[in-house]
């Protein structure tokens, strides 16, 4: 009976993840048939650009998290009966189209764009704003910030209340009680909200290009390249995907490492 | 006279425009086992939580030795408290929890050590230092939640129905256990329960609640043989509640007939509520000068037969440790002194 119920998922699972994964690998190692390590060795010519990739993302999880936590804490104490329309004032912005909000920076960062005019206003400026790496940082964060601000609220807001008062009774004012208790209890929501930031940053493609210039490509616009661009190559692509897989999965794996250290999470 | 520890001066609490405490007054001495007792729902947690410092009362003072302490957050209080559902760390083992207040008043760590440890086995739970809280019986997380509170040798221990969820043994047993705590580290406790008979085997002064009202304070033995009104004498063990006429002082309308008892000062022809505990009534043969019924129901309930009689206006709970059979008609006998007689109350 419980296999009957789960045979529509293994069949999702199959079909959608488990035949993709087995497709990139292929193309990854063969070509025209034959077995060959060219393609996964030549993609240590773009180690600067896998640099670039982690680090740019690295930064903009850490900004998420930083404006996050505090939201996520502000949100949980506030009444109630506010919580649902303030967060959804947190995720008005993320109702508009993904392009439409990335283009909307465009202007705003442009040499001419919004903020230039405003330091004119002033005779200062203009500044190179938009196709900096700063640029594409401010992409990630503000298109992603959401992705980390949910789950770390979610897992707030499940923490007993009274937990934290019995904090209180034993002597801990408002900050130890968010360092001794809501924070060791809030790690959960902290991890899926890293790789919920980390992971789509670093494969990104169009916040590069929009807002990076032609200087600044990620992983995502060299795979994106192999595959639509006119440096047609899908074996090579297939190897860098691979490659950033095995990355991706070995930071999750890292800092999963490093918050069980201790102490089981429930 | 030992002096008052905490004083509630005329504390009202309302949640959503209800009433929930209303015009609270309470001394507590210091070293009493003081019990707040009533029906679930009457306020008791609401009342812990003004002396403890997490709801501010919309109206009144809350004293601690004669000084007032609205200002004074809970982490300041020398107060600490059981919570109703232990409240403890889930991120932390047995030892760490109930190091947590230690820690946060940055005792030296092997001080710490020491206090753990003795209150460790104080609650029977040595060797269990390093487990996860989460692993723990309903009973061991309740001597966990007690110890945390106790180790912090507080002036005043608040504990919210802390034996709820212990089966009838361990309640028993924890009960003994609590009490020689209190009296041995010489703490007040304000212990909450809706379990009457918790409140009167353990307390020095058993406070009777609802509807956010005090019913009555007193001893034990006081709540149990002078209940002030219909309410305390009912939450207060099993017993028969009569309407009755005060005819004058000393003489009292029961069922059509006249009794002979002790109270006095209603005035005369008042309508009272008379309460006669069911272990004060005698089986006799019917008379026709006692209340007569009919046998209705027997009871075995281990120490004594508990029968329901039905006379013509009410049905009579009476223990005896005989029993009469049933459909016969039986005679009721009580003495002056096993009738009460309460003020209605209003509503
Ligand atoms: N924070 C709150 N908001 C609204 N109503 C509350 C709140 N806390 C308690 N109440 C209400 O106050 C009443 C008394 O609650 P409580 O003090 O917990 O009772 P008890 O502990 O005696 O069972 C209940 O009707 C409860 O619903
Ligand atoms: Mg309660």
């Amino acid at each position: 009976m419980k296999k009957l119920i789960s045979a529509p998922y293994l069949v999702w699972m199959a079909v959608f993840v488990v035949v993709p994964l087995i497709m990139v690998a292929y193309f990854a190692f063969f070509a025209n048939g034959h077995f060959t390590l060219d393609y996964v060795a030549n993609v240590s010519q773009y180690a600067n650009i896998f640099i670039r990739s982690i680090w740019l993302a690295a930064i903009a999880t850490v900004i998420c998290l930083i404006i996050s936590y505090p939201v996520a804490v502000i949100l949980t104490e506030a009444d109630a009966n506010y919580q649902g329309t303030l967060l959804m004032i947190v995720m008005l912005p993320m109702w508009m189209n993904f392009l439409l909000r990335t283009y909307a920076w465009m202007t705003i960062l442009g040499n001419n764009g919004i903020l230039n005019q405003l330091f004119g206003l002033f005779g200062l400026g203009p500044f190179k704003l938009l196709n900096t790496r700063g640029a594409v940082v401010l992409g990630m964060v503000y298109n992603y910030l959401p992705f980390m601000l949910l789950p770390i609220y979610n897992v707030m807001a499940k923490i007993d209340r009274s937990v934290l008062e019995a904090a209180q009774d034993l002597g801990c004012n408002r900050g130890r009680v968010i360092a001794k208790v809501v924070f060791p209890l809030s790690l959960p929501g902290v991890m899926s909200g890293i790789t919920m930031v980390f992971v789509p940053a670093i494969s990104t493609f169009i916040i590069s290009r929009m807002l990076g210039g032609g200087g600044n490509l990620l992983i995502g616009d060299l795979i994106e390249m192999q595959f639509l661009g006119n440096s047609y190559n899908p074996n090579l692509g297939a190897a860098i995907s691979l490659v950033l897989m095995i990355i991706v999965l070995l930071i999750m794996t890292l800092m999963n490492q490093f918050d069980a250290d201790d102490r089981p999470l429930i | 006279m030992k002096k008052n520890i905490i004083s509630l001066k005329n504390i009202c609490v309302s949640f959503d425009g209800e009433r929930i405490l209303d015009n609270i007054n309470l001394d507590i001495r210091d070293k009493e086992f003081v019990t707040l007792l009533g029906p679930s729902g009457c306020g008791k947690t609401t009342m812990l939580r003004v002396i403890g410092g997490f709801l501010t009362p919309d109206s009144g003072a809350v004293q601690f030795e004669e000084r007032d302490i609205k200002a004074v957050p809970p982490h300041k209080r020398n107060v600490n408290t059981v919570f109703q559902r232990y409240a403890l760390f889930p991120h932390l083992n047995v030892y760490d929890n109930i190091a947590f207040g230690l820690k946060v008043k940055k005792l030296p760590e092997n001080e710490i050590n020491r206090k753990v440890k003795e209150m460790l086995a104080l609650v029977n739970l040595s060797g269990f230092e390093k487990r996860s809280v989460n692993r723990l019986s309903g009973g061991q997380q309740q001597r966990v939640a007690i110890a945390r509170a106790l180790v912090n040798e507080p002036k005043i221990l608040l504990l919210d129905e802390p034996l709820g969820a212990l089966d009838l043994k361990l309640r028993k047993e924890m009960q003994i256990e609590l009490k020689r705590m209190q009296q041995r580290l010489e703490i007040t406790f304000i212990y909450v329960t809706h379990d009457q008979e918790e409140a009167l085997t353990m307390s020095d002064t058993v406070v009777v609640m609802n509807n956010g009202v005090i019913q009555q304070i007193g001893s034990p033995v006081d709540i149990y043989n002078e209940p002030k009104n219909a309410f305390v004498a009912d939450f207060i063990g099993e017993s028969n509640i009569l309407d009755g006429l005060m005819v004058r002082d000393r003489l009292v309308t029961i069922s059509g007939k006249t009794f002979v008892c002790v109270d006095y000062g209603f005035g005369e022809n008042t309508p009272v509520d008379v309460v006669i505990r069911p272990e004060d009534i005698t089986i006799i043969p019917p008379d026709g000068e006692h209340i007569a019924g009919v046998v209705k129901s027997v009871t075995f309930k281990g120490v004594h037969y508990e029968m329901l009689i039905e006379a013509y206006d009410h049905d009579w709970l009476v223990h005896s440790t005989k029993a009469s059979a049933v459909d016969r008609t039986v005679g009721l006998s009580f003495g002056p002194d096993d009738i009460h007689i309460m003020r209605k109350t209003e509503g």
